[in-house]
């Protein structure tokens, strides 16, 4: 099949490409021609996306998928459903399932899942046997069978003496490892110390109980020589030190989700379990902190930690309800408008972290917009003007505190693996 | 008219009935004293007091709540607040219902939406609750069409307490503005402290606590409190002193040492109350841990005023009852 993207604008600072009003031919899902004024025959599909910006397909690198053993709350096909709507070409799925990803086996069944799916999954298997922080994984086969990361998502690698042992490991196969960094003797706390959780009589989740991890995972890195990568970072002093760590040569990356730039703690007064997740909303000094990170290249990605949770165990009494929010389709919008609309980062520095960044850090080829490639694209329109909808969503589940906020920007389609989506539509080209 | 005192409308007492009768709370709900506003505490004051007087002299049940029906909803245990509040329900002629249950059907899986729509469908005019967990009173104005009353709910607020607490030393002391009053014990793990701090900071008390550093919240000073860690002081220079209840089991060992040292270094005894300010006013909201927080003497001594907290307690939750029902 053939398609032509009309009068499109193409961004893709990889290749240092950025071409105004042109086409793109594309078929059979490769690219074939770029250039002005393709002339079109009979049997050809045509967009006229007068406005609409391609940039290399938008990736997440933090997505629970919640298959197997939750499948009430998402799927892999209905989370890669979700990504696909909210932008996003590809995404990396945390091992914390039942079981845990930690073996070939539940890889297997994943990555069948997600053959014919537009969205790739890339899997990010667990760093030690179930999470529990005792045993090392079987990293050499867990690598041979796709997984480009480590992490025990949901907590972090438990002692010092285990996490020497995973970097020192998995240093031989040059992948990072993924870190959730909270202190466990730490944990348990649900919203953060200070005078919010003291206001509403709940437990708190001291900052330092994440700034803690990070340091010692500094030190950790920088003695075994291995790369690691802080997940979901919400305090001040975390991004600090990953600056300091990043300066002084440290393999350190570092992601951001949207929730940790755009709120903070105050959010929680009305004890809305949607304002519940792990790490915490922080203060507002932290959210400030994390802009700049943003701003200065200490905070490499932005991921969504799409958190599926069911409406049942959402609506338990806060400090029971389960901590996450679900955000693949809200991510570009929230990050379009809270970033670029707010000229906190240029165009390009929000596809370097929600597209090129996320790949690097994985390993994983970041796509090409020229001819003979494979087309694996997202369609952009930075100016539309929407409100979020939560029953329009293709995730299972709806735990996201953004319904009904007016945003502007947003993906309105994607492109990959011979599939397109668009308007509100799955197809093959 | 379901006023109060509509049953003494040929009372020698007319004037009273039409002071009642004009006031009313801004209020809907009573989930905390943090947001409510002062003439509402003023207001509930002034008809405790009156509630008080007619019970002091009276046996006769009012007729406020007549024809209401009133849930009282314990999924925690409970003797203190829950007898007082049925108390103050049954002598304003409301119909009461009591669920009590320490392990509540939460625990069985049940939402608490559920639950919720569960008591919505027996059209119940007020609920009571008191819930081990934060912020379940507050949940509940949004999905309940019944008025609330928190009776207690996890570490956040025990606003009736605040009110008995204020009710009585303002009826020992004459006033609360320009008081000095501190908050001894658990302050972090305490929903009588923060009702007390909102609500004496409203009247325009000094509030401040006391307690080793484990058990003050971070940052609380931020909401304008002095922090003492001396007891001495503490009693020093303060007028009143409300003390907290220490949970033995919970804290002994954690957050601090032993029992024996937090009685030797936090303990009110006699001996401190003479050394430091003889006229200090002690209140507890009880059940008292004899010999750890308050000695024995201190608590049957001359400075406390615990059962008179218990008297006010039904005074003022009668006068919420009855405010609250008018709204």
């Amino acid at each position: 099949m053939k398609i032509i993207l009309k009068n499109i604008d193409l961004l893709n600072p990889y290749q240092k490409l950025n071409n105004k009003k042109i086409d793109l031919e594309i078929i059979d899902g490769i690219i074939t021609e770029i250039s002005k004024n393709i002339k079109a025959d009979e049997d050809v599909k045509i967009f006229d996306l007068d406005g609409v910006v391609a940039v290399p397909g938008l990736f997440d690198m933090h997505v629970h998928l919640r298959e197997p053993g939750r499948e009430d709350k998402e799927t892999v096909v209905s989370g890669c459903r979700s990504a696909a709507r909210g932008g996003f070409t590809g995404i990396g799925c945390m091992p914390n399932t039942t079981p845990t990803i930690d073996s070939a086996e539940v890889m297997s069944s994943i990555k069948q899942k997600a053959s014919d799916q537009l969205t790739n999954v890339y899997i990010i298997a667990a760093a030690t046997k179930n999470r529990k922080g005792e045993l090392l994984s079987s990293m050499f086969e867990l690598v041979e069978n796709g997984s480009v990361a480590f992490s025990d998502d949901g907590v972090a690698i438990k002692s010092a003496a285990i996490l020497k042992r995973v970097m020192e490991y998995s240093k031989m196969f040059d992948v990072p490892i993924i870190e959730h960094c909270e202190d466990e003797s730490l944990s348990g706390g649900v919203v953060n110390e200070g005078i919010i959780s003291t206001q509403l009589g709940l437990k708190p989740a001291p900052s330092i109980a994440e700034y803690l991890i990070i340091m010692r995972d500094i030190l950790m890195a920088e003695y075994t020589n291995c790369k690691v990568h802080i997940a979901h970072i919400s305090t001040k002093k975390g991004v600090q030190m990953v600056r300091d760590a990043k300066k002084i040569g440290i393999k350190i990356t570092a992601e951001v989700a949207p929730h940790h730039f755009i709120l903070d703690e105050t959010k929680l007064l009305t004890y809305d379990t949607n304002f519940k997740m792990n790490p915490p909303l922080r203060e507002k000094e932290d959210v400030e902190e994390i802009i700049r990170g943003l701003q200065d290249g200490t905070i490499d990605c932005i991921a969504s930690d799409h958190a599926p949770h069911t409406i049942e165990e959402k609506n338990l009494p806060f400090d029971q309800a389960p901590n996450g929010i679900i955000g693949l389709e809200t991510e570009v919008g929230l990050t379009l408008n809270e970033l670029y609309h707010k000229q906190i980062l240029s165009l390009e520095q929000i596809i370097e972290k929600l597209s090129i960044n996320p790949r690097l850090i994985l390993n994983i080829p970041v796509p090409q917009i020229k001819k003979g490639e494979l087309a694996n694209l997202t369609l952009l329109d930075i100016n539309k003007s929407w409100t979020v909808n939560i029953s329009e969503f293709f995730s299972k589940s709806v735990n996201s505190p953004y319904g009904g906020t007016k945003l502007k920007g947003n993906a309105i389609g994607v492109i990959n693996n011979k599939k397109m989506f668009i308007n509100n539509k799955f197809f093959n080209i | 008219m379901s006023s109060a005192f509509s049953c003494l409308t040929n009372s020698p007492t007319p004037q009273l009935f039409l002071y009642l009768i004009q006031m009313s709370l801004h209020i809907k709900h009573l989930i905390g004293l943090q947001n409510v506003p002062k003439e509402d505490i003023e207001i509930i004051l002034k008809s405790a007091k009156k509630f008080k007087e007619h019970f002091q002299t009276s046996k006769e049940k009012l007729t406020d709540l007549s024809g209401k029906t009133i849930a009282n909803f314990f999924f925690e245990d409970s003797t203190r607040t829950r007898t007082s509040f049925e108390l103050a329900e049954k002598r304003l002629s409301a119909d009461v219902l009591n669920f009590s249950s320490s392990s509540s059907s939460l625990s069985k899986g049940e939402s608490f939406k559920d639950t919720v729509k569960n008591i919505e469908a027996m059209n119940i005019d007020m609920i009571v609750v008191r819930h081990s967990s934060a912020g379940i009173p507050y949940y509940l104005t949004k999905y309940s069409q019944s008025i609330i009353i928190n009776a207690g709910d996890g570490a956040h607020e025990h606003p009736t307490q605040g009110l008995l607490d204020i009710y009585t030393i303002k009826e020992k002391l004459g006033r609360i503005k320009g008081l000095n009053v501190c908050i001894v014990g658990d302050i972090a793990h305490s929903r009588v402290a923060l009702s007390n701090l909102w609500g004496l900071k409203t009247l325009g008390a000094n509030v401040s606590f006391c307690g080793p550093s484990t058990m003050i919240p971070r940052n609380i000073e931020k909401f304008g409190a002095k922090i003492y860690n001396n007891i001495d002081k503490a009693i020093e220079e303060n007028d009143v002193l409300n003390v907290l209840r220490i949970q033995l089991e919970r804290d002994a060992g954690n957050n601090f040492p032993s029992i024996r040292e937090y009685t030797n270094y936090f303990g009110i005894t006699e001996q401190r109350i003479k050394d430091n300010n003889e006229n200090i006013l002690i209140l507890h909201p009880g059940p008292i841990n004899r010999g750890v927080e308050l000695s024995p003497e201190v608590a049957d001594g001359n400075n406390q005023v615990i059962l008179d907290q218990v008297t006010n307690g039904l005074a003022v939750r009668m006068a919420i009852l009855s405010l609250l029902s008018k709204t």
